[in-house]
């Protein structure tokens, strides 16, 4: 079934964060975690692991978030929604939601683990993986998920030699009725694909592009500009998989009606993280966006 | 109801009397037959709670941390190298105060591997500020399960139950298997001061200062020292606290006990044996010979391990020539931690009063050594005729 778009006027007005987080300027994590709550509602319970967003939260005894919020270790986010989840089920509670926040470190390396299993287990829940491709929060160093050719902390004059990990095919990979992959420059995108999952069984898999200024090296004003770029490049896609069934979804989907993509070049040109690429490099990645793309061209003729 | 079974069925069964409603483990040797047990009362119905097969020991607590914020009665059971990859989450529990109850089936652990009973698993863990219970034969695992869950949710500390593994896990003895009705009076269903719920939203265990700070009305909030200072004073509470248990469970079920200690032939000796679980079992019988032989020995098994219940053993040990301390694990570049726990209440309560007992430490059984009886009384013998060694020494070595 088809359900409506949301458009940014019939985006529910009722907040669940409160202004004035401790989010740094431009964050891009802030506005996908305050979108992705309004998708949610107020019957829901969140876990969080230590992260940006723990920060974004707050300090003790101040709270950012109007829901529930299970702060827990680092390596244990799916298996406390797995705790949480329980509780519900011995207390006859079938109708709150239970989600989880957690970055990209705490995703991809040090919680995969749990996340597996919980996945594995069928368990039922909303899993939000907010990318903003390193470790933070603890100063810029590399995560499984940081681009090639990235420079952070701990990959300083080189950038990074290896691969951007592919979390959500691993997910997908657990056969979960609902995997998406979304940006906070799309936030709509990101609202309406919750919405759509909410009702699915098992757990569901989000990822989240997050453009984050003092990892990434950019103007904090820029922040959307470079997450729209990553997608018109054709270098990060918008998506879903719905019960094994792969869609690209919102400017992607155009994309492939567009077949006209922005130069790689340009994302890259964006950040100062990305100033060691060389054009061997860059042309290779191009090479690389082609072939995908040509594949979903060819796909939808 | 009196049953023969082994050491892991007397935990699942106490365990099950207790009416949890998330269970979560994962399996290692020796604790594996107490979750498969709780698997199949789940399973044939004869247990209401949501069993969770987790995939691996970190997770299980951690499903354990976030089903008792959620306000459910939990559980799990490990050992060993189990308890150690949880220990991260061990010390989490203590500081986010939730009532867990976990049996520890004890285990030597890893390098080199090995599977068999030592105590160095839960000893390693004696300073996260779990409350330790150690039992020394079926009918204490049972009891000391149903009394565990009271204290927990009484004081809002996690606890551990430890026993033996092998030894105690994997051998049967008769015991008593209480209705379900005298449990239930003991133990009322738990109810939790908060409960994360998403009508009163609270952020649990997020990052604080280390100084107070005000909250958005105006009152000061603790900061993390303060928190950490009433783990610490509730711990200590937590001494009169079991006392009030034990009461409370004799009153329920006849049976009687020291909250802390269980003497044998001390009130009259002029050494004591003490230890921690089934060896101070075994040593009851080179207590008996020795008293053959006309030696004034005693031995004592401390059943409540943290919080410390230096007063109590102090008092119990006071007069006494030598206190001679038997265990199962050690603090690696000292001595056994039982004898450096005693010494240092020995000094408080008994320092300058002329009768200071001396100590000595033995170390046996380590990674399963075999303890020979006869070994044991051997070792006392001559502990009671001379102090042996400032070092801890090791029983049965063969260097």
């Amino acid at each position: 079934m088809q359900q409506a778009k949301t458009t940014i006027l019939s985006l529910p007005t009722g907040e669940f964060v409160h202004p004035g987080t401790r989010a740094c300027t431009g964050c891009g994590l802030s506005i996908a975690y305050r979108v992705g709550l309004k998708a949610l509602g107020p019957d829901t319970m969140l876990i969080v692991p230590p992260s940006c967003l723990t920060v974004l939260q707050g300090l003790f005894p101040v709270a950012s978030t109007k829901l529930p919020c299970l702060n827990v270790t680092f390596a244990s986010t799916a298996a406390a929604a797995t705790g949480i989840l329980a509780t519900l089920k011995a207390q006859g509670n079938t109708h709150t939601t239970v989600a989880a926040w957690a970055g990209d470190g705490g995703t991809s390396d040090i919680g995969l683990q749990a996340l597996s299993g919980a996945a594995e287990r069928g368990d039922n829940f909303i899993y939000f993986c907010y990318d903003n491709e390193g470790y933070m929060n603890t100063g810029v160093q590399r995560s499984g998920t940081t681009p090639i050719g990235a420079i952070t902390a701990n990959t300083p004059f080189k950038g990074k030699l290896q691969q951007k990990k592919d979390v959500p095919a691993i997910m997908a990979a657990h056969h979960l009725s609902y995997v998406a992959a979304c940006s906070a420059a799309y936030p709509l995108d990101l609202y309406d694909k919750i919405l759509k999952c909410r009702d699915l069984p098992g757990t569901k898999y989000f990822h989240i592009h997050i453009p984050c200024p003092p990892g990434w090296g950019y103007d904090p004003r820029y922040g959307i500009k470079i997450g729209r770029l990553a997608v018109e490049t054709g270098y990060y896609d918008l998506y879903e998989v719905v019960n094994g069934e792969f869609r690209l979804t919102a400017a992607s989907e155009k994309l492939v009606e567009k077949r006209k993509l922005v130069p790689v070049r340009e994302y890259f040109r964006s950040q100062s993280r990305f100033k060691v690429l060389t054009e061997e490099q860059i042309a290779d990645i191009q090479k690389q966006i082609d072939d995908k793309w040509e594949g979903y061209y060819k796909k939808s003729d | 109801m009196h049953i023969i079974e082994d050491g892991n069925a007397a935990a699942a069964l106490g365990v099950r009397l207790c009416r949890p409603q998330v269970i979560a483990a994962y399996p290692i040797t020796p604790q594996t037959p107490v979750t498969e047990k709780l698997s199949e009362y789940v399973e044939e119905g004869s247990l209401s709670a949501q069993y969770i097969p987790v995939e691996s020991e970190h997770s299980a607590l951690a499903v354990c941390i976030a089903a008792s914020s959620a306000g459910a009665r939990v559980f799990t059971a490990t050992s060993a190298n189990g308890l150690l990859y949880m220990h991260e989450q061990v010390q989490w529990a203590a500081g986010a105060r939730l009532p867990i109850v976990m049996c520890v089936v004890n285990r030597a652990v890893g390098a080199p591997w090995n599977i068999w009973n030592d105590q160095q698993d839960s000893i390693s863990q004696r300073d996260t500020g779990w409350i330790q219970m150690y039992c020394a034969d079926h009918q204490q695992i049972l009891d000391t399960v149903i009394k565990a869950y009271w204290l927990a949710e009484k004081v809002s500390i996690p606890i551990m139950v430890c026993y033996d593994g092998y030894i105690l896990s994997h051998t049967f003895m008769p015991f008593d298997l209480p209705e379900a009705g005298k449990v239930d009076a003991f133990l009322p269903p738990f109810q939790p001061d908060y409960a994360l719920n998403p009508r009163e939203p609270a952020n649990l265990n997020t990052v604080t200062l280390p100084d107070v700070r005000v909250d958005v009305h105006g009152e000061l909030a603790h900061g993390y020292m303060e928190i950490r200072y009433l783990l610490q004073e509730d711990l200590r509470l937590a001494l009169a606290a079991a006392a009030e248990m034990e009461r409370r469970f004799a009153g329920v079920f006849g049976r009687t006990a020291d909250p802390y200690l269980e003497p044998y032939r001390c009130d009259d000796a002029d050494f004591v044996a003490v230890g921690l679980g089934s060896l101070t079992y075994q040593l009851r019988v080179s207590v008996d010979a020795l008293r053959a032989e006309g030696i004034r020995v005693g031995v004592m098994g401390v059943r409540f391990y943290r919080p410390f219940p230096d007063e109590a053993i102090a008092n119990a040990l006071k007069g006494k020539k030598s206190v001679i301390v038997f265990e199962k694990a050690l603090s690696y570049g000292y001595e056994g931690a039982l004898a450096s726990d005693l010494k240092s209440a020995l000094y408080e309560y008994l320092g300058g009063t002329g009768s200071l007992p001396t100590v000595q430490n033995f170390i046996a059984g380590i990674g399963g050594r075999e303890i020979h009886t006869q070994e044991l009384t051997d070792t006392l013998r001559a502990a009671t005729q001379a102090r042996v060694s400032k070092e801890p020494v090791w029983i049965g070595l063969k260097l």
